[in-house]
């Protein structure tokens, strides 16, 4: 199965893909915020300030979900030293990284309105900042170490420590007594949130992702024309 | 009603300051990844073009190096 992530039977793919992607995520996009900034209601707490929920949620998924992946990856680069699979993960970190800034300053900016201060030493902020923190040193490892036999090896260690933090992000709220509002959405109990929020929701999370494989179809492309650059000078 | 949309019960410099940030990052983020791929991409055409013919012939043998010469990305997106 893992010979199918060869780059040389995905690349005639990866190549064709990112226009296509691109004019779709544009156009969910457009649709997310007509629907996040005009057509969603206001909340009957939190009035117009919810609305920052559309593009703090769903990036905070998506660091989470990415690194998951990344996570996942990388254990099974150690294991079977698999050597298609690092240019992957490489990709994938990017948006990652930058879904984790987002999520951290926009929870910033709607904390101020919502608890009066823009930093809470909570649990669940700092937790997030940590995984921003394995984001910038998975990423950096990369540039480090970029020449090295070694740079699978570290980088996969980088991603599995940083796994650990995972569940502590989606658990802290529930083990300790934090500022930050319990999970609204939940796979087996459902939704506490009405559909005419959850719709925009959704929309806005649809575009987070296209734009994620966005990038990392781009990344992936460069990183592939990369090694092949090299490959030439040995021809 | 746009008024309304600006000043969003006095919440609209945290809504549209979070949006701002959100979009003004995307569009950094793929700047840079497009550049990045750009700049790789005349590198391995230039590269390409200084081959003598029978190392050329090779390259163009195999598939990847002609789907990376054909699919270029320079004057898409």
């Amino acid at each position: 199965m893992l010979k199918n992530f060869e780059p040389n039977k995905i690349y005639p793919i990866t190549s064709k893909a990112p226009k296509y992607v691109f004019y779709i995520f544009l156009i969910i996009l457009t649709i997310g915020l007509l629907e996040a900034l005009i057509l969603s209601p206001e909340d009957y707490i939190q009035s117009h300030s919810v609305r920052i929920m559309y593009v703090h949620v769903p990036s905070a998924w998506l660091s989470l979900g990415i690194f998951s992946l990344i996570g996942v990856l990388s254990t099974i680069i150690l294991i079977f030293k698999n050597k298609n699979l690092p240019l992957i993960t490489k990709s994938l970190a990017p948006s990652g990284f930058l879904f984790c800034i987002i999520a951290l300053v926009t929870g910033s900016i709607w904390g101020k309105p919502t608890w009066g201060t823009w930093w809470a030493w909570d649990t669940r902020i700092i937790s997030m900042l940590i995984l921003g923190l394995f984001y910038l040193m998975y990423l950096i490892s990369w540039r480090i170490y970029e020449k090295k036999n070694y740079t699978n090896n570290i980088t996969s260690i980088i991603a599995i420590f940083g796994m650990i933090n995972l569940p502590i992000i989606k658990y802290s709220v529930e083990w300790w007594n934090t500022l930050h509002q319990p999970a609204s959405i939940s796979l087996l109990s459902g939704s506490s949130i009405h559909h005419s929020m959850l719709v925009p929701l959704a929309i806005m999370t649809a575009a987070f992702a296209l734009f994620s494989i966005l990038i990392f179809l781009m990344k992936y492309n460069t990183e592939l024309i990369k090694i092949k650059n090299k490959g030439l000078n040995r021809l | 009603m746009i008024n309304d949309i600006i000043y969003m019960n006095g919440y609209g410099t945290y809504v549209w300051s979070a949006f701002s940030f959100t979009l003004i990052s995307f569009l950094v983020l793929y700047s840079i990844i497009k550049i990045q791929l750009v700049k790789e991409e005349l590198k391995f055409k230039s590269k390409f073009r200084k081959l003598k013919y029978n190392e050329a012939n090779s390259a163009k043998a195999q598939k990847i190096y002609r789907e990376i010469l054909t699919t270029s990305s320079i004057s898409k997106i």
